[in-house]
């Protein structure tokens, strides 16, 4: 049978919603947890297929999928992925059954959540394989929902704040991004991504705006400096899941609409705009170690920590050659492995101590020898230690950021030294020195569950760490040609607007 | 055999993973013996790759094995791939042979330990990340290796982590050596960018593609050598090592970790040479420390300090040797050291041992009587040290300052000062220990001579530190002859062995050997006094020697310091108030203004629609301002 009359993208997609529905009607708490898991589950082993009946060597999408939906307005049901975003929806079916695993504790209107949980991850899936920008624009939207209620229901003591910071920050992005995405249809007459790729292409003054647009809402979400200050309160409301879910694939919507649509739909502007994204990238890499390094409570180090990573990625993107962007799209999967990793980490740490400052702590290492074992894996993937997945997405990203400019590598590369510092400083605070606060005398090591998760974050890790290529090998043609496509429509082509209707 | 190069690198693995597994069922000795027999079946690869390659003509003894494809972008190719040839066999010989016999020593001193197979796991991983650097063929692969190494000496600096004083230890040395990797990472990204290679065959044929920049890449290379070696200016985290289990000690300082510095430089001579002004401040650098830290040993009374200084003063010498252009004569002295080093930490850490970890060797004192065999084998690593002939010191550290005198006389006088400041504190090492009378009784009381299993190593080692110096005779070198293909196309001309000159050199050197084992003879065991009197005499300097000239101090004032200060700002004032406060400043404005607009709507809706319409006038009014 022909792989092609499986509507696999939308099984992918749809099997989450499905399954957040029928949490809503299912009946007692156990059922639900385990229903819960076993669609996520599902969900992954299926995004599995995408993986292994992918045609490698093929720059083009796959497993295409294409319908007209409202054909009034010309918007169509269009999926499909590219080497630039299978691994993005790889990461967020791979982290579905482990954020369900982790909620396994959660008592207050578990149905709510895991309805909540299900839904975003069905919307993030969505956000990455549509081609079609109003599709793409819903599910963008979408995601915003359940992460609000996410926040603000489960969350911390200042979760309402932190909620609709987090909403109406990223909805100012959005809204200049919809309109952008309008005006777009007033110049090609189409919302289909592809269609839009092989347009005539926009005068250098309107790509500036239109990129303004799209490059800001993705700022925001990155989120790049100086538009960070959400994420760090939200993060450290959100309940740990939450922080994984956004850290791990939210996030990444920022960085994945700068590659998907910044780059080949403004071509001549991106070129226009490194100097600006590079030096924003540059400034949070180093700004966001210094400040993490100051955290008093755990998770805003991660959430900082977190900044100055994906620095680095937009680092390799704007640097517009294969090394760079491949390292940053390899980078945005280790991110969410690695600073997912950290919050897990640091959430199962509160779960016992039901604390979190740094100061809190000292000398755990000798009472939560599993713990530490996870917590110094995870921690080096982060540091980017070579051998483990994050230096090998980092050192494509500074070798391509050399070739572009060799001052933003020499600046970014200080990033190295600090982000060791700081999560060393945070080993050494919380693991290591003597175990003098008897409260932690009594903490109990991980159970079963928490060393699934961990173990098999520590599987991906060491996976990408060692055999980067069988990534590589899928993502490298859809970016050389990217970076092809780039190049040779980087030169700003002069044209009147086409009359609509 | 040389298609199966890959088990020198297997059968640590190996080990480190059935201890890591199994290890909570198994015997703590079990686990020491497990490790062990892991790097002896290592040592076997090593010897085996040795004949193998000795096989070949010797302009052939080069063998690269592929074990897979690593990452390939574009024209970015790194693959985990093995270079096997004399150098890096050499160093395998040492890395193998020299950590097999501290890890067996190990299983008596780590015994009663409450974390042995954490001990040994880190241990072989130690051992793994430095056969890794050493068999890498191409930059990136090292760079696994040179951060593994880093990483397993944070870990076994900082194993005893509820020491704070070990925990900082730990951290400080992955930081520095990470001051030091960041100069790597631009090196190879440089490397990369000018000559499209990364493998080092590769990199050495087309060497002049790097010319127009050699000096700063090899300035940077030079910053990750300072690093991992402890040289000038990067040196700081070594004396701190020491917080680590002695054997830790033995294994950063003799075996793996300090020596990979050299091997890079060696490794990457022919980069090193395009640059005369990189090859001149190597030299310098390390004569410079060979002196400084030769001047601090001098003043430390902790027996593993004086230890750790004596360490930096010898990669000094190595380092002096490689930048004169003495690559084999460098790698010599690496070999030899590493003989009469490990044996002098593993020494130490018997006295300490039987001392219940007390290393002031103010307190310390005849210990010879009560333990004899350590007391011999020390003495003859420190005659090793010190450069006494016929020990293998004298013939590795001579050939350096042999070389060094042929390039500039003025490194060689000071090479030379230091030569007698070395015979001068390896002596003193040695008698006041184990000369003379006890200085506590009670401590000498309890003192007793270790186990077997420690003795064993020490006297395997104290071999190697008697007659390893042999492997390089002058003229008839056994080591020069089997590196020589490896530096063959790449001479500089300090290597070239002299006429008479170089006997009247050796016996010059011999003199100020034995004039420095005299002085400290005569200060610790003929006139008591004489230490003192010398040290107020040297006023400040004494001070400054003391408190290892103040550079700890000067690196917090420095950069440490504003640093963490300017995070604290960014933190508490920039981020929070400044750029925060703009962006809830603006979201204020916005909703006073939408206020009088939304009397009937309420919370986000409100908010929705107003940034919907703002953005909607903005980017609206921009259009008509275009067209």
């Amino acid at each position: 049978m022909s792989l092609n009359a499986i509507p696999l993208l939308s099984i992918i997609m749809f099997l989450p919603l499905l399954g957040a529905l029928v949490v809503l009607i299912l009946p007692g708490e156990e059922n639900q947890k385990w229903w819960s898991l076993l669609v996520t589950t599902l969900t992954f082993l299926l995004s599995l297929a995408l993986f292994f009946y992918w045609k490698n060597g093929e720059a083009g999408f796959q497993f295409v999928e294409r319908y007209a939906w409202i054909p009034q307005l010309g918007i169509d049901y269009h999926l499909g992925v590219d080497g630039i975003s299978l691994f993005l929806v790889l990461l967020t079916t791979f982290l579905g059954p482990l954020t369900i695993l982790f909620s396994w504790d959660i008592k207050d209107r578990l149905k709510t959540y895991l309805f909540l949980m299900l839904l975003q991850e069905a919307g993030v899936i969505g956000v990455f394989i549509s081609l079609d920008m109003v599709l793409f624009y819903l599910f963008w939207e979408l995601t915003l929902i359940p992460m609000y209620f996410l926040i603000g229901l489960w969350g911390g003591p200042r979760r309402v704040y932190a909620a609709v910071k987090f909403f109406i920050y990223t909805m100012l992005g959005s809204t200049l991004m919809i309109i952008a995405i309008l005006a777009l249809r007033y110049f090609y007459g189409s919302f289909d991504f592809v269609d839009l790729l092989h347009g005539k292409g926009l005068p250098a003054t309107a790509q500036l705006a239109f990129f303004g647009a799209f490059a800001l809402a993705f700022a925001i979400k990155v989120p790049l400096f100086p538009f960070h200050t959400w994420l760090p309160d939200a993060h450290v409301q959100a309940p740990t899941a939450g922080s994984v879910v956004l850290a791990g694939v939210l996030l990444k919507m920022g960085t994945y609409g700068l590659v998907r649509f910044c780059l080949p739909l403004f071509p001549a502007a991106t070129k226009q705009m490194v100097p600006v994204m590079m030096t924003l990238a540059i400034i949070g890499i180093l700004y966001a170690a210094l400040v993490a390094l100051r955290q008093k409570d755990l998770k805003g180090l991660v959430a900082y920590s977190s900044i100055a990573h994906l620095g680095f990625v937009v680092l390799g993107i704007f640097a517009l050659n294969p090394s760079g962007i491949s390292g940053a799209v390899l980078q945005m999967v280790n991110h969410g492995v690695s600073t997912g990793g950290l919050f897990f980490l640091v959430g199962m740490l509160y779960h016992r101590a039901h604390r979190r400052m740094v100061a809190d702590f000292g000398g755990l290492w000798k009472q939560l020898p599993v713990f530490g074992a996870f917590f110094l894996v995870i921690m080096l993937s982060s540091i980017g230690l070579p051998g483990l997945n994050g230096f090998v997405g980092e050192f494509n990203i500074l070798i391509g950021a050399f070739k572009a400019s060799k001052i933003a590598a020499f600046i970014a590369t200080i990033g190295i030294i600090f982000a060791a510092w700081y999560l060393l400083y945070a080993f050494r605070q919380v693991m290591e020195g003597p175990l003098d606060k008897p409260e932690n005398k009594l903490l109990p090591d991980l159970n079963a569950r928490e060393i699934i998760i961990l173990a098999s974050l520590v599987a991906v890790i060491l996976l990408i760490g060692l055999f980067p290529n069988i990534f590589f090998a899928k993502i490298n043609p859809s970016v050389l040609e990217l970076v092809h496509f780039v190049k040779i429509h980087a030169a700003p082509v002069l044209i009147t607007p086409l009359p609509t209707q | 055999m040389l298609n199966y190069a890959w088990l020198i690198l297997l059968f640590p693995l190996l080990g480190l993973l059935t201890n890591l597994i199994l290890g909570r069922w198994l015997h703590d000795e079990l686990i020491g013996w497990i490790a062990s027999t892991a790097v002896f079946l290592s040592f076997l690869v090593a010897v085996g790759l040795f004949f193998a390659l000795r096989s070949l003509p010797a302009d052939g003894r080069q063998y690269q094995l592929l074990l897979w494809h690593w990452m390939r972008v574009d024209l970015f190719r790194a693959d985990v791939k093995l270079l096997i040839d004399p150098l890096s066999v050499v160093m395998g010989l040492v890395v193998t042979g020299i950590g097999f016999l501290i890890h067996v020593y190990a299983i008596g001193y780590m015994k009663g330990d409450q974390r042995v197979q954490r001990f040994f796991v880190f241990m072989n991983f130690f051992i793994l990340a430095m056969l890794t650097l050493v068999f890498a063929n191409n930059f990136i692969l090292l760079y696994v290796g040179w951060e593994g190494v880093g990483l397993a000496s944070y870990l076994l600096i900082g194993f005893w982590f509820e020491k704070p004083s070990a925990a900082e230890a730990g951290k400080k040395a992955f930081l520095v050596n990470r001051v030091g990797d960041f100069g790597m990472a631009l090196a190879i990204m440089w490397i990369f960018k000018l000559s499209g290679r990364v493998e080092f065959l590769d990199i050495a044929k087309n060497v002049q593609a790097l010319a127009p920049e050699a000096t700063a890449i090899t300035l940077l290379l030079l910053l990750a050598v300072t690093g991992k070696s402890a040289q000038i200016p990067l040196y700081i985290w070594l004396p701190d090592a020491m917080e680590g289990p002695t054997p830790v000690s033995a294994l950063i300082h003799a075996a793996t970790m300090v020596t990979a510095g050299v091997y890079l430089i060696a490794r990457t001579a022919a980069i090193f040479l395009l640059s005369p002004f990189t090859m001149t401040l190597v030299a310098t650098i390390g004569v410079v420390t060979a002196f400084f830290a030769a001047t601090m040993a001098m003043a430390q009374v902790d027996l593993k300090r004086i230890l750790a200084y004596s360490t930096i003063s010898q990669i000094g010498y190595m380092i002096l040797g490689v930048g004169v252009g003495a690559f084999s004569a460098g790698i010599f002295h690496l070999v030899t050291h590493a003989f009469f080093k490990a044996l002098l930490f593993l020494g130490a850490g018997a006295v300490m041992h039987a001392f219940h970890g007390e290393l002031d060797i103010r307190k310390m004192g005849g210990l010879r009587h009560k333990m004899p065999q350590t007391f011999w084998t020390f003495a003859i690593a420190a005659a090793a040290l010190a450069g006494l002939p016929p020990f293998a010191g004298f013939f590795s550290k001579d050939e350096i300052l042999w070389s060094v005198w042929l390039h500039s006389p003025w490194m060689w006088a000071l090479g030379l000062l230091t030569a007698f400041m070395t015979a001068y504190y390896s002596t003193r090492a040695v008698v006041v220990p184990f000369m003379g009378k006890p200085r506590d009784k009670h401590l000498y009381e309890h003192a007793h001579e270790v186990s077997a299993v420690m003795t064993v190593p020490l006297w395997l080692l104290a071999i190697g530190a008697a007659f390893s110096g042999l492997l390089g005779l002058p003229h008839i070198s056994l080591i020069g002859h089997w590196l020589a293909p490896v530096f063959a196309s790449l001479h500089m001309g300090g290597e070239a062995a002299g006429g008479s000159l170089e006997w009247i050199f050796m016996g010059l050197s011999t003199l100020v050997v034995l004039a420095g084992i005299g002085t400290a003879y005569y200060a610790y065991m003929v006139n008591t006094a004489f230490p003192q009197q010398f040290r107020r005499s040297l006023g400040f300097i004494d001070n400054l020697v003391q408190h290892k000239w103040y550079v700890d101090e000067l690196y917090m004032a420095v950069i440490v310091h504003p640093l963490w200060d300017l995070g604290g700002w960014f933190a508490d004032v920039f981020d929070r108030k400044v750029i925060d406060g703009a962006v809830n400043g603006l979201a204020w404005v916005t909703g006073e203004i939408g206020g009088g607009v939304r009397k009937l709507q309420t919370g986000l809706v409100g908010w929705y629609a107003f940034s919907l319409f703002l953005g909607a006038v903005l980017l609206l009014g921009y259009f008509m301002l275009i067209w």
